[in-house]
């Protein structure tokens, strides 16, 4: 079996007293879609910060294309290729939108590029997630929606190996959801992994090849989004018994 | 260099000492403003303590006046001397302050440059060898070639460092450099994640800060031939490195400049036909009323009236 592009090994992490991970397992292959799941309060917004690098666990290993990143800095990580959107975006607010994308061609793609030549890769990336018209606008004149885009693209600008998503379609009608995701599905066939986190059901079920459950910082399943919809285990936490 | 060119025929034509003094106390807050701004503007690090890199700048350059006393044998060779040494401790100062930009933000990290400027004032005065509270006193090379007076020499080197101060920050402002300043200023978490090395830059911009602090700092003693802690490593000094590119604009290098040229000349005609207390309620009072009426400052204000011009 090749190696997964991305390995969280019984990874604990502690807010004081209060246990928002203890012992989660989390692997995604090269090329996956994988949705994490849970409960608010499950512990999946702290597994994605301590994936970047934001935080840092009590214990645990993170590894990233066989390398242990768990010491590793999150401008480190976002050049190896790990980039992520925030569930409150977190714009660059005195940038246009286009210097937004800038910061992440300059500082994480691979190759440095000239300050025109990222404008022109940052306008081609808005007109993929299809909010060209909006690159000469600051963030602060975005609806929402928008500026979930504009965090999209904003992390797609870092040529990203693995992208994870928190939360971005939170807010987004019906038809803004299917573009989104049609928008994921090309990125996926292009060969980025990707980590869904997601309320909106029908994304993270429609989109993920494999699910992951969390609660309590803990697993409590995993499988296919049929066999998740069909957890006994699943359905309590959700639903209560 | 036609700035440069054209100071320095003033100075071979021109020889009224008082306004070589105002326009040294003009030059160098445009010194102390741009790098108030690199850190403060750029980097969002609201920096209240430019009195005690100021004043390490100077004591450093007044000690190596007293010690070495090369200023007679090689005039031209020692005022580099003392930028670059005045430069480099306060840097390393700078460097200090950087690594506390890692632990504390917003409003406790400027009080704490406060703090920063009254622990430098204590040490000082407790210092013999630097003169205490008695203060030091600094003689001016007599002669110099070329020019008939050392201030007029003096005010042509501020010239010069003033160029490079400006062409510096403009130089960060414009690379990839600056761009990740700015990236740092409106949301640390977010530029990490791209890729920004934040930590580093913050480093870097608490450096290049404090060192041009420091250098204006080198050229004080000379200026004002006695050295005094309190007066020195002033809160008026930091006040007005703050307000300065405040009231010009921080967002880009024009501001501090303007800012500094503005509000420079305003405050020496205030010390002169009014009083040293009025000269700096009007800083005060400037400083307020652009904090509330206008944010961007006045290059804030240009670019907002150019751009009704084109509508």
């Amino acid at each position: 079996m090749s190696q997964p592009l991305l390995e969280v090994q019984q990874v604990f992490k502690n807010f004081g007293g209060f246990a928002a991970l203890s012992g989660v397992n989390i692997y995604v292959n090269p090329g996956e879609r994988l949705g994490l799941i849970g409960p608010n309060g499950s512990g999946k917004t702290t597994m994605i910060n301590c994936i970047s690098g934001l935080l840092t666990p009590e214990k645990g290993k993170i590894i990233f294309e066989g390398n242990d990143i768990t010491q590793m800095t999150p401008h480190h990580r976002a050049r190896a290729g790990i980039m992520r959107t925030f569930q409150i975006p977190k714009p660059f607010n005195s940038m246009t939108v286009v210097e937004n994308l800038c910061i992440p061609l300059e500082y994480a793609a691979e190759h440095k590029t000239s300050l025109s030549v990222a404008e022109e890769e940052a306008r081609k990336i808005l007109t993929l997630i299809g909010i060209e018209a909006l690159g000469d606008l600051k963030p602060t004149g975005l609806t929402q929606v928008d500026m979930r885009k504009m965090e999209l693209a904003r992390s797609l600008a870092g040529r990203p190996k693995l992208l994870i998503l928190d939360e971005v379609m939170a807010g987004l009608s019906g038809s803004e959801v299917d573009e989104i995701l049609e928008i994921l599905f090309k990125l996926n066939e292009q060969g980025i992994t990707i980590i869904m986190i997601e309320h909106v059901m029908r994304a993270v079920l429609g989109f993920s090849k494999r699910i992951s459950v969390l609660n309590t910082g803990l697993n409590i399943a995993e499988g296919t989004p049929d066999e998740i919809l069909n957890n006994p285990e699943v359905e309590k936490v959700y639903l209560g018994e | 260099m036609l700035l440069f060119l054209g100071a320095f025929l003033i100075t071979q034509n021109f020889h009224n000492q008082y306004y070589y003094l105002a326009a040294f106390t003009v030059l160098q807050y445009i010194i102390l403003s741009q790098g108030w701004n690199i850190l403060g503007g750029y980097t969002g690090y609201v920096n209240f303590g430019t009195g005690a890199f100021f004043g390490v700048g100077a004591y450093t350059s007044a000690m190596i006046v007293k010690t070495f006393k090369i200023g007679k044998s090689a005039p031209f060779l020692e005022l580099p001397i003392l930028f670059i040494a005045g430069g480099l401790v306060a840097a390393l100062l700078g460097l200090g302050l950087g690594y506390l930009t890692m632990r504390i933000k917003g409003i406790y990290f400027s009080i704490s440059t406060l703090a920063l400027a009254f622990v430098t004032v204590t040490i000082i005065l407790n210092i013999d060898a630097l003169g205490g509270a008695t203060g030091l006193y600094i003689i001016r090379p007599r002669k110099i070639p070329f020019f008939t007076n050392y201030m007029e020499f003096l005010f042509l080197v501020m010239v010069a460092l003033s160029i490079f101060a400006v062409a510096f920050a403009r130089y960060i402002e414009n690379s990839w450099i600056g761009r990740g300043l700015s990236a740092v200023r409106d949301d640390e978490d977010a530029a990490e994640c791209t890729g920004v090395p934040v930590l580093k830059l913050k480093v870097f911009a608490t450096m290049a800060s404090s060192t041009l602090m420091g250098v204006a700092g080198a050229a004080y003693p000379y200026f004002v031939t006695f050295l005094e802690p309190i007066s020195t490593v002033s809160l008026d000094v930091g006040v007005n490195s703050l307000a300065m590119p405040l009231i010009g604009g921080t967002s880009t290098w024009a501001g501090p400049l303007v800012g500094a040229v503005l509000l420079g000349i305003i405050q020496q005609i205030a010390l002169v036909t009014l009083s040293p207390e009025y000269s700096l309620l009007v800083i005060g009072i400037l400083l307020v009323s652009f904090v509330i009426l206008a944010p961007e400052g006045i290059v804030g204000l240009f670019r907002k009236f150019r751009a009704s011009l084109k509508k």
